[in-house]
């Protein structure tokens, strides 16, 4: 055996090798995790945003991404793009500055760093003097202004990032000519905002936080205006022309100013506190956009009552009359408008509110009536509830995918229809090669069908399981309906909720047929439910059966959670999944394993405690296994009371922790010296950390036994057609594979179609195989006569694939987590084995065959099986005669639940989630990689035209 | 050549006398032979005095397979540990003796008498400070019983001594096998598993290796109290009961693998259900021609068994030269009756 891992002995095999199979880890899907901050290029229409991990990811139109990593992994506090440039400029929290450009490379165009630079004081300054405060990126090009804690403002070189010593400008140059009493050095202290005036790129305007604003003359090096504000100011803004800026505060107000020539130090304009009278919370940023008919929109970040939505994250539209406080379901990182980018417009126009929160992007259309949402291509929030199981369908049929969006674009006619307004770039990837579903299971019963064929993960349809149960929370009962005249005027929007009702509708399992559109469903509460698509809303019974797993045994208990309680009558459905029947399990223990069989109208189920088989076209249930071991006491139990006493036990533990530091303390009160409290405590940490060292993390090494908990545990089930009890005929049959390492087989008699619902299904057990090493059996596979795996039920009746070959004999493979195993069917005799475990001390996850194609030759493809191991890795093995091909890193060890996420598809590409928000997606294959390929072209800028209308948004510098 | 007879198994009297017994039913009575049979494990045991007879006539249910050999041309290697299950070699050297080139054997004394429970192998070939232990595993009777943990050691490496993480026995659990053999102790270092260095494996690499080899577990260790390690003088004087053949080891994993290699034949056997009828092990699909021949003749020997078929006499002593096989039935002290169907000894 070992022998095949040592590589290189055949050449042929070498080098087809290197034609089939290739890891590259390709895009990540989802919604970044840990924003931290937000730019747009107005010039490209690309955003960018930056994560708490050092990420900066690029968006653009639909498949135009980009992605580039910080090598310090530190928050990215700001993003600035360069006027008119494929440059971008981040600070992150360690003060470094980093230049990353979009260069064109093989007719793609790649995100590269360029230069870093952190800004150094003279010796023995205090880090204060240089920690950037405010960025602005100069529409010359060619220089950055950096505003920072000490009030200094120092500017940089573009692209070098060399300081320009001689043209900082100090605090002293800036008070040179404010009176005394108005002002004095702490006034300059820490530059919250610099802004570029509109009109005149000479001009910039300087804010510094104690509310003092300056407008800076560039060429003389002298402040032309003084603006002396009262509060404390968080940001600025300019309008378009130039003749007003405005100005936000901590106290949640806003100030207008005039700039005229005549008045070196006006008085504001207008000063308003929109949600007063009562104290509010600070606006953190603010744009004031004009329009053609006069009214402006004024949007602004908070503000908000600071005693009664205190707690809100909210962004607040005001156009004329109109009002409206858009509620985010997480706190909001930052936004931006998109409009008019032409410098020669006279108005803003503008026509989009982009805004990122902590856990999705929200993008308001302004330009429809009611301000309606737009739905994001991409950049989704697979994380709204979280994600508790995931199932991929490679190659659906058309007619199934429009069916799906059919149902899907019903419920998503509240979206505004205008096209994205983030279209920068151009995807220039070939048309992804098929159409693919990725099924997201909820933790609040619903399932999301993603279209998962190309770059953007882009959300088709939402299926809840919850109608067809009763919970506590009304699904009518709506929080949210506030009155016409309610003050603040508070709409939610955003679709992040990661709050379950209960934590009974998890979805565990989930099985699509692709031909039938039939859909099983499963759930923590041992629910099963069979779907079926209907186009039109229906409202219909629910047929329910019982499977009592326990059927034999006796003196059992329960401890775990009851079952769902379902709704009486009949239940309303919308278009799309309806489900038909309802199986469920008892005791209702989380279903562990599910497969349906649309061609035998057939649906298996397994949990801790058996498995079943129901007839979903009789609504009959054929029989149930118990798998149970007798010695096998937790598996009744249910896990909830498992973790109950876990929890249990940590807790007091910790309280026996805290009661003994409080006694001791105590004790050392009535004494009353501090320092003697101290050193006990110290005493005490030092005892507990002692302790600590004396018992070593150990583990036992015993020979796994038919009496360890959870053997009957049913982790896989598969239908087949094959040969069970005799090599002449061939029989539908059902496999079923436990955590204690034992393989059931069930021969099954379906009737004819003609007699499908006359006579019942019938089923007999013919095998029960018992492996040795007792190892959790995690995939059962049958191989036909061609040793090609069996193919999917409706395969062939829709010409999608071979006939399988019923001549030759059949093999049974059993993949353990420690070993693969080859029998003979019908009459089981091992053939071939592969051990894992017992050589490499890695242990199987996931297992799938996945068919791999070459990319030198169109005719030659072959099946292999992939699997992750518990170590992260990957590793292809061969079929049928199971040699190890190459092996891939792919996931850290410690990530487990990225591990347990894996998913892999059928043409050897996979997803995992790399964290509660973001699928990555992963491919083992030459033939099928689906990665971004985008170009991004620089628009012709002519070298003069310098003064741009547009650089608001690129100067808006924020602190985050 | 098959013999078929009866005991009381209340009353199995004496080894002599038992004996006598199987000399006179062969009609052999200066013939000096070995006597063996096959225990619940499918080992075959030597029956040679009054402790291990009755043991053997006590496990019989209620068939109890008796094996005879002749003394001067018995294989003494076939006693044992997991003879059975190897049905290649064994069953075709016991049944066929005449097919079997083995080398001249010293008989110093009988290891196989006794059912080893661990044994140090490869000592020859192993420096001095290592030592290689097997654990056997026999059905779930005993625990393996001993734990491991993460540590330091230090190693000689071109740029000096180094401290390089190791795996450790942590704790040896009483009445554990691992125990009872004595050749394990805490804080002995792990060194390789089943031939696989564990060196830049994780803790819990190791923990499921070794479990996943737990029914045939070769650990090397590096023991914590060097003074026991015996201080050999000649690499040839491997005195422990495993043979090593080979004489030019080219490398020591090689050489356990090919150890290995053997023994993979034997370890777990898994076990099928037929129509939820008897428990079976799973033969091995394409057996080699030498093993279908022995399947052949042990199907026979069922064959005889359950039909009470006697073998004609034609097929006697001088035919095979050195081996004769009895059936020999023990009947329970509750009935009387022959029962004969449905008794199959699990080969």
């Amino acid at each position: 055996m070992r022998r095949f891992l040592r590589p290189g002995h055949d050449p042929v095999r070498e080098r087809l090798k290197r034609d089939l199979f290739q890891f590259n880890k390709t895009v990540e899907h989802g919604f970044p995790h840990q924003p931290s901050a937000l730019g747009y290029s107005p010039f490209l229409h690309l955003m960018a945003i930056g994560t708490r991990s050092g990420a900066i990811k690029l968006y653009g139109a639909p498949g135009v991404e980009f992605m580039g990593l910080h090598e310090e992994n530190n928050t990215v506090m700001q993003i600035h793009f360069i006027p008119d440039q494929c440059q971008l400029v981040t600070l992150l929290d360690d003060n470094s500055l980093h230049l990353w450009s979009l260069k064109q490379h093989g007719g793609a165009s790649e995100l590269q760093e360029e230069h870093r630079f952190t800004l150094r004081g003279p010796p023995g300054s205090p880090p204060s003097a240089t920690q950037v405060t405010a960025v602005l990126p100069h529409s010359s090009r060619e220089v950055l202004y950096l505003g920072t804690e000490s009030g200094n403002i120092f500017v940089v070189e573009l692209p070098s990032l060399g300081v320009l010593e001689d043209r900082t400008i100090t605090p002293e140059a800036v008070l040179h000519r404010i009176p005394e009493d108005n002002c004095n050095r702490r006034s300059c202290e820490l530059v919250e905002a610099l802004q570029e005036h509109p009109k005149n790129p000479d001009q910039i305007l300087i804010g510094y936080s104690r509310g003092l604003i300056v407008l800076w003359d560039l060429q003389n090096n002298k402040a032309t205006h003084h603006f002396l504000g009262s509060q404390q100011l968080e940001n600025l803004y300019w309008q378009r022309d130039g003749s007003k800026f405005i100005s936000c505060h901590y106290d949640g107000s806003y100030t207008q100013w005039p700039v005229s020539s005549d008045n070196r130090q006006p008085e504001p304009l207008e000063n308003t506190v929109p949600y007063g009278p009562f104290p509010c919370k600070a606006i953190s940023k603010i744009y004031w956009q004009t329009t053609k008919n006069g009214l402006p929109y004024i949007i602004f970040q908070g503000g908000m009552p600071r005693a009664s939505y205190g707690d809100r994250h909210s962004i607040s539209v005001i156009h004329g009359s109109q009002q409206t406080a858009f509620d985010f379901t997480s706190r909001v990182i930052d936004f931006f408008i998109i409009f008019s980018s032409d410098p020669a417009a006279e108005f803003d126009d503008p026509s989009a509110l982009v805004a990122l929160a902590e856990e999705e992007l929200v993008v308001i259309d302004l330009k429809s009536a009611g301000w309606p949402a737009v739905h994001p291509p991409y950049l989704a929030s697979l994380h709204c509830s979280a994600i508790t199981c995931s199932h991929h369908v490679s190659n659906i049929p058309l007619k199934l995918w429009e069916r799906i969006i059919s149902a899907g674009s019903k419920q998503n006619v509240h979206y505004s229809s205008m096209p994205w307004p983030i279209d920068g770039g151009t995807n220039i990837a070939p048309d992804p090669p098929q159409r693919d579903l990725l099924l997201t299971g909820h933790e609040d019963g619903t399932v999301r069908f993603w279209d998962a064929s190309g770059v953007c993960l882009h959300l088709l349809y939402k299926l809840s399981t919850v109608r067809v149960f009763l919970t506590d929370a009304d699904p009518n009962d709506n929080m949210n309906t506030l009155g016409e005249d309610e003050w603040p005027p508070l709409r939610k929007v955003g679709t992040f909720d990661p709050y379950s009702d209960d934590p009974r509708l998890g979805i565990q399992k989930i099985y699509l047929c692709k031909y039938s559109g039939y859909l099983a469903v499963a759930g923590t509460a041992g629910q099963v439910l069979v779907m079926e698509l209907n186009d039109e809303d229906a409202e219909h019974m629910v047929d329910h059966a019982e499977a009592d797993l326990l059927q034999d045994q006796e003196g059992y208990r329960w401890k775990g959670h009851e079952k769902l309680k379902t709704r009486d009558g009949p239940v309303r459905f919308e278009a799309g999944f309806q489900p038909f029947v309802l199986v469920q399990c008892q005791p209702p223990a989380v279903v562990t394993s599910l497969a349906l069989h649309s061609e035998w109208k057939l649906v298996a189920f397994g949990t801790s405690h058996g498995f079943g088989l129901f007839d979903h076209q009789q609504k009959r249930l054929v029989f149930v296994k118990c798998t149970l071991h007798p010695s096998d006491q937790l598996a009744l139990e249910g896990p909830l009371s498992r973790v109950k006493s876990l929890k249990k036990s940590l807790r007091q533990s910790f309280r026996r922790i805290r009661r003994s530091r409080v006694s001791s303390r105590k004790r050392r009160g009535a004494a009353g010296n501090a320092s003697e409290v101290q050193e006990a405590n110290a005493k005490f940490d030092q005892d507990a950390l002692q302790e600590m060292e004396l018992a070593p993390v150990q583990r036992k090494i015993e020979a796994r036994s038919a009496e360890d908990s959870f053997t009957g545990f049913v982790r896989t089930l598969y239908f087949a057609d094959t040969f069970l009890r005799d090599s002449s005929r061939h029989c539908p049959s059902l496999w079923a594979g436990t955590n204690g390492g034992t393989v059931y087989a069930f021969c099954l008699r379906v009737p004819p179609a003609e007699r499908r619902m006359d006579e019942p299904v019938r089923a007999e057990q013919a095998k029960e195989i018992q492996l040795m090493h007792r190892a959790p059996v995690v995939g059962i596979l049958v191989l036909d006569g061609r040793s090609t795996p069996l193919p999917e039920p409706l395969e062939v009746a829709h010409d999608l694939s071979k006939s399988p070959d019923m001549q030759g004999s059949h093999q049974l493979l059993v993949v353990s987590e420690e070993q693969f195993k080859v029998f003979t069917l019908p009459k089981v005799s091992s053939k071939l084995k592969l051990k894992l475990t017992a050589l490499e001390g890695c242990r199987v996850r996931k297992v799938t065959v996945a068919n791999f194609g070459s990319c030198k030759t169109d005719d030659y493809s072959e099946n292999d099986l992939a699997v992750l191991t518990n170590l992260g890795d990957i590793q292809i093995i061969s079929l049928p005669f199971l040699k190890l091909q190459i092996r891939y890193p792919c996931i850290r060890k410690e990530d487990v639940s990225g591990i347990a996420s894996c998913v892999f598809t059928k043409y050897g590409q996979g997803f995992y989630l790399i964290s509660p928000s973001e699928f990555e997606r992963f491919s083992l294959s030459t033939k099928w990689l689906v990665e971004p390929r985008c170009i991004v072209d620089v628009p012709e800028v002519t070298s003069n035209n310098h003064v741009h209308n547009k650089s608001g948004t690129e100067n808006a510098a924020r602190k985050s | 050549e098959f013999r078929r007879f009866s005991l009381e198994r209340s009353k199995p009297g004496k080894f002599e006398e038992f004996y006598g017994l199987l000399q006179h039913v062969h009609k052999i009575p200066n013939v000096d032979v070995l006597v063996g049979y096959t225990d619940i494990h499918g080992d075959l045991l030597p029956i040679n005095n009054d402790d291990n007879y009755h043991k053997a006539v006590s496990t019989a249910n209620p068939l109890l397979r008796i094996f005879i050999q002749r003394k001067e041309d018995a294989d003494y290697s076939a006693f044992g540990t997991d003879t059975m299950s190897r049905k290649k070699n064994v069953l075709s050297n016991v049944l066929r003796p005449d097919n079997h080139k083995k080398k001249p054997h010293i008989v110093i004394s009988m290891p196989q008498d006794f059912r080893p429970v661990s044994s140090i192998i490869d000592v020859d070939i192993l420096p001095e400070t290592h030592r290689r232990v097997r654990l056997y595993k026999y059905g779930t009777d005993k625990p393996l019983g001993f734990y491991i943990r993460d540590g330091s050691s230090v190693r000689v490496t071109p740029h000096g001594l180094e401290k390089v993480p190791g795996i450790f026995i942590s704790r040896l659990v009483p009445g554990g096998l691992a125990q009872s053999t004595g050749l394990l102790a805490v804080n002995d270092e792990v060194l390789e598993v089943n031939g696989i260095e564990v060196s830049g494996k994780s803790l819990d690499q190791v923990t499921d290796m070794m479990i996943a080899n737990s029914r045939n577990l070769i650990i090397t260790v590096r023991p914590a109290n060097q003074r026991n390690n015996v201080v050999r003088n000649s690499r040839t004087s491997g005195s422990s009961g495993q043979s090593t053949e080979s004489s030019l080891p080219s490398s020591t994993p090689n050489l356990l693998g090919n150890l290995l290699q053997g023994e993979e034949e034997s370890d777990e056997e898994d076990i099928i259900i037929e129509d939820s009828g008897e428990p079976q092990q799973i033969p091995k699909a394409a057996p080699t021609s030498e093993s279908i021949e022995s399947l052949s003749q042990t199907e026979l020997l069922h064959g005889s068994t359950q039909n009470g078929f006697l073998p004609s006499s034609e097929m006697n002593l001088n035919h095979s030269a050195g081996s004769i096989s009895v059936e020999h039935e023990v009947p329970e002290p509750g009935r009387k009756s022959l029962e004969e169907d449905g008794t199959i000894i699990t080969l």
